[in-house]
């Protein structure tokens, strides 16, 4: 079963790649171009669940035939299940929306080249977590940065699209030299690069060493899951994609560097000592903050998307850092839990991120803009994408009674236990985490907001808006299969959680049972007990709704609602421009957190010719300090720039100095030989 | 107790919430009257107001949409599940599993943000305006509830509310202790924030730039104000509940005899009276903050959470 | 603390409805009247929304002194609100002057169904001194039907309150 589903998840994708590399420019090319990513993406899934249930890693033996740096080794373990079902979750219904959002390219850009490269992409991301060796990982890990990287040059003739794709390459280069750093420190003393040979050289390595793998591995896997200060290409590259690549981006590529991040520290590494965890749950915490802070003053919907990722990123990685920190104080039951609520919140996120960057595209597609403020009023113009924004929006607000609270719950819970360790800077540590956290989630609930508000509520703020249609069938059904998606996974919290604390159980050393989740989504935590109950809260909410609303009808006027014109204290006419619009929403967190933006901002005032008491337009710019790009990036490039200008005086173009160069170096090499005395 | 007399008491005291609601703002707005020398209006004021809204013709903005309507419905439906979580009369809770404080607040954090949205809704600028504000200081709220109450989650072991009002039972002497204190000062100014009372907000305000809530509001009417400002009132109600029972349990039945839960409503009541005329005072007293000095009150409230935790954390 | 002694020091100085001197003896009547026929109609509670349609603040003074401690209208459950949408009546000062015509419409418009207009004060019914100004539309009535005109320049907050409830017996049942 489990050889044919993987077959067929292979088969699947090549066949659609093979399809749109054949014939991706036809209309049918590229509908069988997306049955085979939809037929992958399913068997995927499948092949995800049939390998959660536990027991022994399957492993394809068949498949270790090219003997180079131990050849191809894929197997199956919890771990990587859990991350096979998260991809398909996401795959399937992206890839389903994209059949109906490329036909907007259709005629502009390659539909063929964008169909081999999504296939090949959705491969090699699922193949990631099977890798069982460096080799495989390392291929995979490439192929799915470099296929993506290609997506994301989808719409090449914006100058702004190759800058982000630019951006994006080099900093997945950076990341992929730091994870080949790592694994060439982990590989030096162990008989093979296979992972389980790696772990157990591991355990030989001396702390130090450990210490600089896990370091390397940390900035290897947080550039790719986009941790501060290597968040810096998901607002430049998610934005350029096409919206369902976004989705895969966002929902599942960065979730895969967590992955990394699991399986090196905690599969290969087995652990290390508390500051590891205290590393990341510091990363995460700055992550998460900066995330939402970003993501609230954004104006473009899909940046506020990728900022709200890099939150999204941290938290995640607050609660693995919170694992490492119990595993070390050993805590094995709290380290499981902190874990099971990252991977349970991974998996939420990859939902509802899904859902919005589908849902934007909507928009996008529907209005030809990403900017908010010219949007308004979709909620009318787009019955479909309007309620499923609303679920998604709700769920990545962190509230009731969506998968988005029920993890954020967790994350609390998980947090919790490491108050009340005896050591007091451990239990500082965890209390700035909690506010951070709290304050992470009011924010997000602000951002979120004013992302739905701005953009579906009141009044159309530009033609383009009024004019806005509603999205295709393949799309529509894409956006409501993952709103059915995160409904689910809420319901279903207890089974989902189940599932995460299974591999989180594995994954600290524990026995692979889930850490007493019982009927009641309660569960042992060392400080004691905290109960909850996703299916009672969802079912509370839902009958309490129905029932106050049959009591409203029965004890109010039977009088029918009247339609008036909006009430603003009698002026006489409503127009789009006394709207709030985004930049208003968002203005007083501005000025809170002034210190952080750094904001800039111009006024200009435009008078009447004939009067400077009328006044004709008003420009108002504001600007935030980019951080990163100014203090980090800027200073480094700019050096790099420099040095290879210098390097450039080697390269004359005169073939006598080349010369000279190859008998320099001759001659040093001779040298070195004589003096080290080889034969 | 059983498992069936618990849930009447669950579903006893969530009515008893629905009912005190509107006496709690009536009985705030008579004490302020009587400290502005005048009679006011009784304190049952607040229902023939609620029986008159639903009596009323409901006037809706014709570019609203179906979630302006919705949201009264969300906004009632979220306060009003609280008050089943929270412990009013007695402990244990029966729902004590189906939620816990973290459930509590955040699902009056779902309250607001459907509020907010309804303010934009109709596309008026004060609606806007208010949600906004009202974001604002919701997302500036959340980490000082956050902290307190794990300050209180701390010595209890627990979040769930039942728990932690068990816990402070069995040592009736911590309501005096620093780390109580601190958290109990830190949640009262919340308390203030989240429900749109003075310094923060000015429920009984005529000016639309000053507002926060009664802006998000202003184009509501008939059933669906009616079920706002009951919600309203519930929220404070909650947030009282939550001051009186969980840092003051003295009363709260342990039994379900007739006479515990009779001592129990009653000390509950006195309570929330004791409350409201600490706010009624500090209302009459203090003037409304600025905007942009609001965040200030509210880092305040964080510190004063944050040293709540270090007090319970050294008083271990 | 200063307040506070002050505040207990002068005690409630609301009109007393038990024992009533004899010139408070109209307002008491009147007071009690309103508070019956509040009972009745909007099931003793009103509130009330406030549009100045071009007055020169005079009504305004007085209508004031209606929700201060003497007179203390909240006793009866009037009570003044921020939006017409929560208004069950309009209390209209000044005559309507051009630029107030379309708000006061507007408010009238946005105002929930049953609803009352009292207009207040002489320029309300005849536009006062303000008569034949090219800035004035006119009465309050040309703009919005009216339910009770209380005449006075400017009327006693009693008055204003007898027109109140005048209004209230005049309207058809809720």
């Amino acid at each position: 079963m489990t050889d044919l589903l993987f077959a067929v998840m292979v088969g699947g994708y090549a066949a659609g790649a093979a399809a749109a590399g054949v014939w991706g420019q036809e209309r049918g090319g590229h509908t069988a171009s997306a049955a085979g990513a939809i037929v992958g993406a399913i068997a995927g899934l499948l092949l995800g669940l049939s390998g959660s249930a536990g027991g022994a890693a399957h492993h394809w033996a068949a498949l270790d035939v090219a003997a180079v740096a131990g050849g191809v080794v894929l197997r199956l373990d919890v771990l990587a299940a859990f991350f096979l079902v998260l991809i398909g979750v996401v795959a399937a219904p992206a890839v389903l929306y994209g059949a109906g959002y490329v036909a907007g390219y259709a005629g502009r850009y390659s539909l063929r080249g964008l169909g081999v490269a999504l296939n090949l992409f959705l491969l090699a991301t699922s193949l990631v977590p099977l890798a069982g060796n460096v080799m495989t990982f390392l291929l995979a890990w490439e192929g799915m940065s470099l296929a993506s990287y290609f997506l994301v040059l989808t719409d090449h003739e914006d100058p702004e699209t190759v800058r982000a794709g630019t951006w994006y390459l080099g900093m997945t280069q950076v990341g992929l030299a730091f994870l080949l750093g790592a694994f060439l420190f982990l590989g030096a003393a162990a008989p093979s690069l296979d992972f389980a040979d790696l772990s157990a050289a591991a355990a030989e390595l001396d702390p130090a060493a450990r210490g600089l793998v896990f370091v390397l591995a940390v900035l290897g896997f947080g550039s790719k899951a986009g941790l501060v200060p290597l968040h810096v290409w998901l607002p430049r590259a998610h934005p350029a994609a096409p919206s369902h690549v976004s989705a895969l981006m966002s929902g599942v590529m960065i979730t895969l560097g967590i992955y990394g991040l699991l399986r090196v520290g905690f599969d290969v590494l087995g652990g290390g000592p508390a500051w590891w965890g205290a590393l990341l749950i510091g990363l995460g915490a700055a992550s998460a903050l900066v995330g939402v802070l970003y993501a609230l003053m954004e104006d473009d919907i899909k940046r506020l998307l990728a900022y709200s990722t890099v939150e999204n990123a941290g938290l995640i990685t607050l609660g693995v850092g919170a694992g490492f920190l119990f595993q070390a104080l050993d805590l094995p039951r709290a380290a499981a839990l902190a874990v099971a609520a990252a991977l349970y919140h991974a998996l939420n996120h990859a939902a509802f991120k899904g859902l919005l960057f589908l849902g934007a595209g909507s928009i996008l597609h529907a209005t030809g803009t990403r900017n908010m403020n010219r949007y308004g009023g979709l909620i009318r113009r787009m019955p479909w994408t309007a309620p499923c924004m609303l679920l998604g929006t709700v769920a990545i607000a962190g509230l009731p009674p969506l998968n988005g609270f029920m993890s954020e719950w967790l994350l609390f819970q998980a947090l919790l236990p490491g108050v009340a360790v005896a050591s007091p800077v451990v239990a500082v540590l965890m209390v700035l985490a909690l506010g951070v956290l709290a304050l992470t989630a009011g924010l997000a609930a602000a951002a979120f907001a004013k992302a739905f508000g701005i953009s579906f509520l009141a009044l159309p703020r530009s033609d383009a808006a009024a004019a806005a249609h509603e999205a295709s069938v393949t799309m529509r059904a894409g956006m409501v299969a993952l709103a059915a998606a995160c409904v689910l996974l809420a319901a279903g919290a207890l089974p989902a959680l189940a599932a995460a604390g299974a591999v989180a159980s594995t994954l600290v050393g524990l026995a692979p049972h889930p850490p007493t989740f019982a009927l009641w989504l309660s569960f042992q935590t060392p400080a004691g007990l905290a109960r909850m109950s996703p299916p009672a809260v969802i079912a509370g909410l839902a009958v309490g709704l129905g029932l106050v609303w049959l009591l409203v009808r029965a004890v109010s006027s039977r009088r029918p609602v009247r339609l008036a014109a909006t009430w603003g204290c009698g002026r006489v006419g409503q127009s789009p421009r006394m709207e709030y619009t985004a930049t208003a929403f968002a203005e007083p967190l501005r000025r809170v957190f002034s210190a952080i933006y750094r904001p800039t901002e111009d006024v200009t005032v435009d008078h009447h010719p004939e009067s400077r008491y009328f006044v004709q337009a008003i420009a108002y710019r504001a600007r935030l300090l980019p951080w990163f790009e100014h203090y980090l990036y800027e200073p480094v490039l700019g050096r790099v720039r420099r040095w290879g200008r210098r390097t450039l005086l080697l390269q004359s173009g005169s073939i006598h100095a080349y010369l000279a160069y190859v008998v320099g170096a001759l001659v040093l090499l001779l040298g070195a030989l004589l003096v080290s005395g080889a034969p | 107790m059983t498992a069936a007399s618990g849930h009447v008491l669950a579903a006893a005291q969530a009515l008893l919430c629905l009912a005190v609601a509107p006496g709690l703002i009536g009985l705030i707005r008579w004490l302020k009257a009587r400290m502005q020398n005048r009679r006011g209006s009784p304190v049952w004021q607040p229902y023939l107001d609620l029986r008159k809204l639903l009596a009323k013709e409901t006037v809706v903005s014709v570019n609203a949409s179906w979630l302006f309507r919705l949201a009264p419905y969300v906004v009632f439906t979220s306060t009003a599940a609280v008050t089943f979580l929270l412990p009013v009369l007695a402990v244990p809770l029966p729902l004590d599993p189906v939620g816990d404080l973290l459930v509590v607040v955040y699902l009056l954090l779902l309250g607001t943000f459907f509020l907010a949205l309804a303010g934009l809704d109709p596309g008026s600028a004060f609606g806007g305006m208010g949600a906004s504000r009202e974001m604002t200081v919701a997302a500036l709220a959340e980490p000082s509830i956050a902290v307190a109450m794990f300050a209180l989650a701390l010595g209890a072991g627990s979040t769930n509310l039942g728990e932690i009002v068990a816990r402070a039972m069995a040592r009736p002497a911590d309501a005096v202790s620093p780390g109580y204190l601190l958290a109990f000062t830190a949640l009262f100014i919340v308390t203030l924030a989240e429900t749109g009372r003075l310094p923060v907000d000015n429920p009984a305000t005529h000016l639309e730039l000053t507002m926060i809530h009664e802006a998000m509001v202003l184009e509501y009417s008939g059933r669906y104000l009616a079920l706002i400002e009951w919600a309203a009132a519930l929220k404070l109600l909650v947030f009282f509940t939550l001051l009186a029972n969980l840092f003051v349990p003295w009363g709260v039945a342990t039994t379900l005899g007739p006479g515990a839960l009779l001592l129990a409503a009653v000390t509950y009541v006195a309570k929330l009276a004791v409350l409201a005329a600490a706010v009624a005072v500090f209302e009459t007293r203090v003037a409304k903050l600025r905007l942009f000095r609001v965040p200030e009150l509210l880092s305040v409230s964080f510190v004063l959470a944050l040293l709540a935790i270090t007090a319970s954390f050294l008083s271990r | 603390m200063l307040l506070f002694q002050k505040m207990l020091r002068v005690g409630v100085v609301t009109l007393p409805m038990a024992a009533p001197s004899p010139e408070e003896a109209e307002m008491l009547h009147v007071a009690r009247e309103v508070q019956a026929e509040a009972r009745r109609l909007f099931r003793r509670t009103l509130a009330i929304r406030e549009v100045d349609a071009g007055s020169c603040n005079g009504c305004e003074i007085e209508i004031t002194g209606l929700s201060g401690p003497v007179y203390d209208s909240e006793q009866f459950g009037i009570r003044f609100v921020a939006s017409p949408r929560h208004a069950d009546l309009l209390l209209v000062t000044g005559p309507v002057t051009r630029n107030m015509e379309v708000p006061l419409r507007r408010t009238y418009e946005a105002t929930p169904a049953p609803k009352l207009v009292v207009a207040v004060g002489d320029c309300a019914r005849t536009c006062g001194v303000f008569a034949g100004s090219y800035a004035v539309v006119g009465s309050v009535d040309r703009v919005v039907p009216v339910d009770v005109f209380v005449d006075g320049c400017p009327p006693e907050p009693v008055q204003i309150l007898r027109g109140i409830l005048t209004a209230m017996r005049g309207a058809p049942r809720s």
